[in-house]
């Protein structure tokens, strides 16, 4: 569970979120959309407590982040691609950060069998292509077996093979219960993946749906996506939001 | 599943700790080859300088423990680097978002970096200070005799020019975490710590003292006072060596506490 309440964040003169309430549910893929520059990173971060809201709250499992006594076996996340040293290799990456939250040895093993990166556990990570740095991000997600998983555009870089298998592991993720937040700007990949929507535009909740709901009053889920995030690029933030 | 079992178990009791992230950072600072790779090249540097001037010592007066002592200040700059990119490698790869959403106590992750890097460069610092020691003192030429541990303030030189390699390294890691940018910070180290430095401590014969890589050759590293020649107006009053490891250490603690100080306020 993911409860974000009037969450506000400005860099210098810019919004970058703004006021923005919503909440994700255990047990079903929520898609996070929004164009790019809309501020989904932000809240992302936001929700870490990697950045600190200037105004507004959000709590994860109950708590705030900083307050989790073990982060990464409550929340696992997947920010940015290449969010490890260059130097070090996929293994020695997950086994530091096992060590951090007391995750035991054998996990790491696991988690790098799951997302198919066994056999270049020793390598140098910095040598990845994109595809395996997403795979040895989704493995640091997975690593602490956490009931919440918050993945920024999991399948930037990955073959068409890669992105079936995101969208399976993030359904079966889903279906054992667990919360799980994925951002994207890829509709049509959200329209297969994800069941909730939360779509944002400059900052402002635009609508917290479903993907059917949303989808109903349009021709497609893209066309009904236009429609609702136009009005965030004229200045008409609220205009399209239905909850 | 049993991890899941026996991950939620543990779950529910205690937290994280200082003890699971000084782990996480020892792992992490073992795992790059760079980093031996620097320290290597630290102690060989320092005990190369050691042997040369052992070798090239004409003078028996001087203070020899000091003179076997010489490559210590290079080799410090070694270590700062390395505490500089124990803290600002995080912030060029990306990893520090991965660090602080496992241990969103921040300061706690800066004191575990300070711990690993401080015992760390300890060791090294230790092992490079006592071998110089006696590789620069059996390389003396015939007739000149090699100090012995056992003499006045001997052991003491030693034993403190090991602690500069720590103290500097953790000044680095403090200003890599204030600084954040590798090139930067490194630029900071080196221009404000080894050349602003000298250059106040020349102009400027009261703060001379003061300065750290004087610190660490005229006060740590020395089993007697610089002798004076001129008067007091012309020469720097150096610090006795322990004054001297208590500056130093203020400047390490300073660093550290102002990192802290912004890593917990500052956006990741």
């Amino acid at each position: 569970m993911i409860e974000a309440r009037d969450l506000t964040k400005r860099y210098g003169p810019t919004v970058a979120v703004d006021a923005l309430s919503f909440d994700v549910r255990p047990g079903s893929v929520t898609g996070f959309l929004g164009p790019n520059g809309s501020g989904k990173s932000t809240t992302m971060r936001l929700i870490l407590g990697l950045d600190r809201p200037d105004a507004g709250q959000v709590r994860v499992a109950g708590r705030g982040y900083r307050e989790l006594r073990w982060p990464l076996r409550e929340v696992g996340a997947l920010l940015e691609a290449r969010a490890f040293h260059p130097g070090r290799s996929a293994r020695g990456h997950l086994a530091a950060l096992a060590a951090s939250n007391a995750i035991p040895r054998t996990r790491v093993d696991e988690v790098l069998d799951m997302v198919g990166l066994a056999g270049a556990a020793r390598r140098r990570a910095g040598k990845f292509s994109l595809g395996m740095a997403q795979r040895l991000g989704v493995a640091t997600a997975l690593l602490g077996d956490p009931a919440v998983l918050l993945l920024d555009e999991p399948v930037n870089g990955l073959d068409p093979e890669g992105v079936r298998w995101i969208r399976n592991l993030l359904k079966s993720l889903a279906a054992q219960g667990r919360t799980v937040f994925v951002s994207s700007h890829l509709i049509s990949e959200m329209a297969l993946t994800a069941e909730r929507l939360v779509v944002i535009g400059r900052g402002r909740l635009l609508a917290d749906t479903t993907v059917a709901e949303l989808s109903a009053g349009a021709a497609s889920l893209e066309d009904a996506f236009f429609e609702l995030t136009s009005g965030a690029v004229e200045y008409r933030p609220t205009q399209g939001r239905m909850s | 599943m049993t991890t899941t079992a026996t991950a939620s178990a543990r779950a529910r009791r205690g937290r994280y700790g200082l003890a699971q992230v000084t782990l996480m950072e020892w792992l992490k600072l073992r795992s790059l080859r760079s980093t031996w790779w620097t320290l290597a090249i630290t102690v060989a540097g320092t005990i190369s300088i050691g042997i040369a001037v052992g070798l090239n010592t004409r003078n028996a007066s001087g203070d020899l423990t000091n003179n076997a002592l010489a490559g210590v200040v290079p080799g410090l700059l070694l270590a700062g680097a390395l505490g500089v990119l124990t803290m600002t490698s995080e912030y060029t790869s990306g990893m520090i978002r991965a660090t602080l959403a496992a241990i969103p106590r921040r300061p706690v992750v800066l004191a575990a970096k300070a711990a690993v890097l401080g015992a760390v460069t300890l060791a090294v610092g230790e092992a490079a200070s006592f071998v110089s020691f006696f590789a620069g003192g059996a390389t003396l030429r015939r007739g000149i005799t090699a100090p012995a541990l056992s003499q006045p303030g001997v052991l003491r030189a030693v034993l403190l020019a090991g602690t500069g390699f720590c103290l500097i390294g953790l000044l680095g890691l403090g200003l890599g975490a204030i600084i954040r940018h590798s090139a930067a910070a490194i630029a900071v180290l080196v221009g404000g710590v080894y050349v602003l430095a000298q250059f106040i401590g020349a102009v400027w014969r009261g703060a001379a003292a003061y300065m750290p890589i004087l610190i660490v050759a005229n006060s740590l590293s020395t089993t007697k006072p610089e002798p004076c020649q001129g008067g007091a107006a012309q020469c720097p009053h150096f610090l006795s060596a322990w004054a001297g490891l208590g500056v130093l250490c203020a400047y390490a603690a300073v660093a550290l506490a102002v990192g802290a100080w912004l890593l917990a306020r500052r956006d990741a």
